[in-house]
């Protein structure tokens, strides 16, 4: 408890102390645009370090073996430093406040109030997932009410995020992802010292698992049905690699806005890249856990809904916590706990710090109230901040009701997430892409998605056309149909653009590739360049897919 | 790190945050050397806590004091 009640004084302390230099709408929604390449670069891959990663990834690696790290590896690493390499100078370049405020200026109002509409809606039903998570391992662990879990957190959000806004966010972000990998990466070392180190877990998993095939990345994935997933390599590389990952690491505001707090190009540029060296270790500390509970634990752990109704057993999400009492006395088993908890509340500062941004920003100033003073809109990214939190209230006990977490969350990811890639990376790289394009590309992608998802759920035989296999699982199934709906974006984007006028050249200055002349990196030693980072970690990642093939 | 005016660095925060584990986690390893636990985990030979304190220890102090605030 001691442990855990220094943390929570000690982010709330971080929220008072940086009050003071919060005062314009620069300093609330983007930190000042002031933060170094480091900085940015962790705060990057810490927001994403919610509940989703620590808990449900670990849960997916007991569930699905060691095919889970491709969300880690192929499923990011390629897609960030694209961010950093490709798309970041187009970002920073217009000096948008969002990536639905990019769309503003490329495509026009319509497709900034579909993505800023429909972001809103997601982060909040994000924000809810984080909020549910957490209270449950409050009660696994510490027998804690699930409704005082929820609003302990929540207050101590809102309490630093309203505070200092970003800058607070981005800082706590930082203490967190230090704790994180403090608190869990204990769990991994115990573990192989006691299965007799990475040789001696694999075998152990085998032996428990009896034949399944939890142990390799890439080996099994030539038929549906010869892994615990049920996906094809088709899936893995197109719909994960490429459409979620590209997708969420360079279009969702959630972590896209902490890059933009950059303070000039090159650190922007940078952010991501480092990102991406941390976020390839992650699997470290949440898919190794996971593992080694295959490896060691004397029972079967089972899915949340079996969970619930049958006392005494254990469900996959609760892999961490399981491990961390295995090997850990009171004084860690606390800071555990508190990574944990550091974690949850990274997610959800995340979340609802860019909801404040998109809600302030892209649909208030531009919906609702076009011309009023900065001071008003600090003020409103204030209440919004507070609004946005009670909402995911709502939506965690919403949640409660739900099977699992991790489906629920990877479904909201294709309906939103994919069509909105097909969007931004066409309008940025596609001169020819006009305004009317982009809107309908958008919309007709996104009701697609949410189309087949409505389809599949009505009539469960429809998975052999929208998965290609009726062996394919949940997750499978979310793959494909976010290369669907990719695809029907872009196509759709096409068509209209084709059939429609397109805009001036002079009028794409700043936001597509052709158009703008993007600065160099100046006179400096070539390892200061993103680039040279962006390329070694590129071979690190090929080098450790390689090792676990 | 951060060029706000004035402002104390990030990294000084989590210095005097994994100081103050260092010394409680380092603490409960010592005492369960004396007192050994009710509930014990696995691997509990290894006393984990301790070699944990001391790291947290170490990191804290370091960083507390490289980042420290200063004057001016």
């Amino acid at each position: 408890m001691l442990v855990i009640g220094a943390y929570f004084l000690m982010v709330l302390g971080i929220g008072f102390y940086l009050k003071r230099f919060t005062t314009t709408g620069e300093d609330f929604f983007l930190a000042g645009r002031d933060m170094t390449a480091w900085i940015a670069g962790l705060s990057f891959v810490s927001a994403n370090l919610g509940a989703l990663e620590l808990m449900g990834w670990a849960g997916a690696a007991y569930q699905y073996g060691i095919l889970a790290t491709h969300w880690y590896w192929i499923g990011a690493i390629p897609a960030m430093l694209f961010l950093g390499i490709v798309m970041m100078p187009f970002y920073y370049i217009s000096k948008t406040h969002s990536v639905p405020g990019y769309l503003k200026l490329r495509f026009g109002e319509g497709a900034r109030a579909t993505s800023a509409i429909s972001f809103g809606l997601m982060t909040i039903l994000m924000s809810g997932v984080n909020m549910y998570a957490m209270a449950l391992i409050m009660q696994v662990i510490l027998g804690w009410d699930l409704s005082f879990s929820i609003w302990m957190s929540s207050l101590t959000v809102g309490i630093y995020v309203t505070l200092g806004g970003l800058l607070s966010a981005i800082f706590n972000e930082v203490l967190q992802f230090v704790l994180i990998w403090l608190g869990a990466l204990v769990i991994s070392i115990v573990g192989l010292i006691e299965t007799g180190g990475w040789a001696g877990m694999m075998a152990r998993i085998q032996h428990n698992t009896g034949g399944g095939d939890y142990t390799h990345l890439w080996r099994t994935l030539g038929h549906f049905s010869d892994n615990p997933m049920g996906i094809h390599w088709t899936g893995i590389v197109l719909g994960l690699g490429f459409i979620i990952s590209f997708g969420y690491w360079t279009t969702d505001f959630l972590v896209v806005q902490r890059v933009l707090s950059a303070k000039d190009l090159r650190s922007a540029r940078l952010a991501p890249i480092i990102g991406a060296s941390f976020k390839m270790f992650v699997p470290f500390i949440v898919i190794v856990p996971g593992l080694l509970a295959l490896a060691v634990l004397p029972f079967k752990l089972v899915g949340a809904d079996e969970a619930a109704a049958t006392p005494g057993l254990h469900s996959y999400n609760e892999v961490l916590p399981l491990m961390l009492a295995r090997y850990c006395g009171p004084g860690l088993l606390g800071l555990g706990i508190t990574a944990l908890v550091a974690g949850f509340m990274s997610g959800m500062a995340g979340n609802v710090t860019a909801f404040s941004t998109v809600w302030t920003y892209d649909i208030y100033r531009a919906l609702i109230r076009k011309n009023a003073t900065d001071e008003h809109y600090v003020s409103m990214g204030r209440w919004s901040t507070v609004i946005g939190l009670l909402v995911s209230i709502g939506t965690a006990y919403l949640v409660m009701r739900s099977a699992g977490i991790m489906d629920y969350v990877q479904a909201l990811f294709s309906f939103f997430i994919a069509p909105l890639f097909g969007t931004v990376i066409l309008g940025m790289l596609w001169k020819r892409a006009t305004p009317a394009g982009g809107f309908w590309g958008l919309l007709l992608g996104t009701v697609s998605s949410i189309g087949m998802w409505a389809w599949v759920k009505i009539d469960p035989t429809a998975l052999r056309y929208v998965a290609m296999s009726a062996d394919a699982k949940a997750m499978a199934e979310d793959m494909y149909r976010a290369l669907w709906s990719w695809l029907v974006c872009v196509l759709v984007t096409v068509v209209v653009s084709y059939a429609t006028k397109p805009l001036p050249e002079e009028q794409l200055v700043g936001l597509v590739y052709g158009c703008t002349e993007i600065p160099g990196d100046g006179d400096i030693p070539v390892y200061q360049k993103p680039m040279f980072w962006a390329i070694l970690v590129a071979m690190v990642l090929v080098i450790l897919n390689i090792v676990v093939w | 790190m951060h060029e706000h005016k004035g402002m104390i660095s990030i990294w000084f925060f989590i210095g005097i945050l994994l100081l103050f584990y260092g010394v409680v986690i380092l603490g409960q390893g010592l005492y369960e050397l004396s007192v050994p636990p009710e509930r014990t985990v696995v691997l509990a030979s290894l006393h984990i806590g301790i070699w944990w304190g001391v790291l947290l220890l170490v990191m804290g102090a370091g960083y507390s004091y490289h980042f420290r605030p200063k004057k001016g």
